[in-house]
């Protein structure tokens, strides 16, 4: 491990959806466990998150959507990783994700779907031991 | 070890290689020194553009503006986020790049934020190594944004070719523009917020300011020019309003000015010593603090000395000394 290494996280959320909430609290305890969280707020596009993914190198990206839009967006967005040739970020996504939806995004590789009420010590815990690298 | 195919990559333009080596430079050290010396003689094209003022004076916003005019000038333009690190938990928050959401898809604009890790002095430690990768990536300007400052955070002089300070309306009198600090290493005033009451009273008080100093300020400029008086710049003010765009144009020309003026009287040659100066500098002090803390571990003869010390029979600058000798650079 090198001297200074920290866990870089992005926290976003893409489309429509306004309610970031969620969103900032899950930041704040992202920051007050010792990462680095970026945020960069709401009405992100595919575009938008991939770009950033790019620029800013992160370890982890958590997608926060409440919505329903979950089975549009989050597929696109693995796509356009996969194009872009990366593959050692862990991509999760959080809000309101149905049971039924979950099989289908896993299948695209999206982990968490951590919902209302999930304590913050378990979203903590849950990135430090999912890192792809 | 082997960076060889990033480096490759990031003389090409790649931007992925280019946000991977600048996580790796930014936390580790033993890794900067080997990339920064391969792509080193690379470096010198992009010009550094310095922006700071307190938290909430409107800094991302303005980079925003600013990036937006650059980039319809058919520029590339590198941005440097620098925001705090939690002195409590060694996490941060960082939120600069939600202003500048308009430039996320922007074909020729890279924006990277990083924590400051607990340096003082505005940036953190692998700013400058970051620079020098994004002017080898093709950035024909780089803006590097400061944490949000109070007095005495300087450290951008020493880094960026032109220092812009922003202040808002209504934020401190006429007492806080005669302190010692970053009012003196600016370049370029802007009054943001003009929209704001007390935005040309801000102004004023800038003015009677440099009014009083113009006299001793970039005296420094001539030591390194023999007795040759160069012309001095006298720091501009203008008002803009980063939300609207308002008075950008004026704002542009006066950096435009300003680096002209470095570049035709020659200053720019100082700007570029002492930044080679300040940049061997800290990494001398990264590297000497290092072996002295591993001698202090590994020592046994130093836990005699602490002894000493304790007993009040060895003063603490007596036992620095002693050190010194032991670490053989003196």
């Amino acid at each position: 491990m090198p001297e200074n290494r920290k866990i870089k996280v992005l926290v976003c959320k893409p489309g429509l959806d306004g309610h970031d909430r969620g969103a900032k609290v899950i930041a704040r305890a992202l920051r007050d466990a010792g990462m680095e969280v970026i945020y960069t707020g709401i009405h992100q596009t595919p575009d938008d998150v991939v770009n950033t993914i790019i620029q800013e190198d992160p370890d982890a990206v958590m997608l926060s959507i409440l919505s329903g839009a979950h089975n549009a967006l989050c597929p696109i967005i693995m796509d356009k990783l996969k194009e872009n040739g990366i593959d050692d970020v862990l991509v999760a996504v959080g809000g309101i994700i149905p049971d039924e939806d979950k099989p289908n995004l896993e299948a695209h590789g999206l982990k968490g779907f951590h919902g209302p009420g999930t304590e913050l010590k378990e979203i903590v815990e849950f990135v430090k031991t999912n890192l792809k690298r | 070890m082997g960076y060889e195919a990033l480096i490759d990559r990031l003389l090409k333009g790649d931007t992925r290689a280019a946000a991977r080596l600048i996580t790796i430079v930014e936390n580790d050290i033993a890794s900067a020194e080997e990339i920064i010396n391969a792509i080193y003689k690379h470096t010198g094209k992009a010009y550094i553009l310095g922006i700071t003022g307190a938290p909430g004076s409107g800094k991302s916003t303005l980079i925003s503006t600013l990036t937006t005019i650059f980039v319809k000038e058919g520029k590339k333009v590198g941005i440097i986020c620098v925001d705090p690190t939690s002195p409590l938990t060694g996490g941060a928050l960082l939120g600069d790049r939600i202003r500048m959401k308009k430039h996320f898809t922007t074909d020729n604009v890279f924006i990277r934020s990083m924590a400051n890790r607990g340096q003082l002095g505005g940036l953190a430690r692998a700013t400058e190594d970051i620079i020098k990768i994004l002017d080898v990536y093709g950035c024909d300007i780089v803006i590097i944004e400061t944490v949000g400052v109070g007095q005495s955070e300087v450290d951008i002089f020493r880094s960026a070719q032109s220092v812009l300070v922003l202040l808002v309306p209504e934020m401190g009198d006429d007492i806080q523009a005669i302190k010692a600090g970053i009012m003196e290493i600016t370049d370029i005033f802007i009054v943001n917020k003009m929209d704001l009451p007390g935005a040309d009273r801000k102004v004023s008080e800038i003015m009677q300011m440099l009014e009083l100093s113009i006299n001793f300020k970039y005296d420094y400029e001539n030591i390194n020019q023999g007795n040759a008086k160069v012309r001095k710049w006298t720091p501009k003010i203008v008002k803009v309003n980063s939300k609207t765009g308002e008075n950008f144009g004026n704002l542009l020309e006066i950096i435009n000015e300003h680096r002209s003026y470095l570049e035709e009287t020659g200053v720019i040659e100082n700007y570029h010593l002492k930044r080679i100066r300040n940049e061997t500098l800290q990494i001398l002090k990264h590297k000497l603090t290092k072996k002295v803390e591993e001698l202090l571990h590994s020592n046994s003869q130093i836990d005699e000395y602490i002894r000493l010390v304790m007993d009040k029979s060895m003063d603490p600058y007596s036992m620095a000394n002693l050190i010194i000798q032991l670490l053989g650079i003196e």
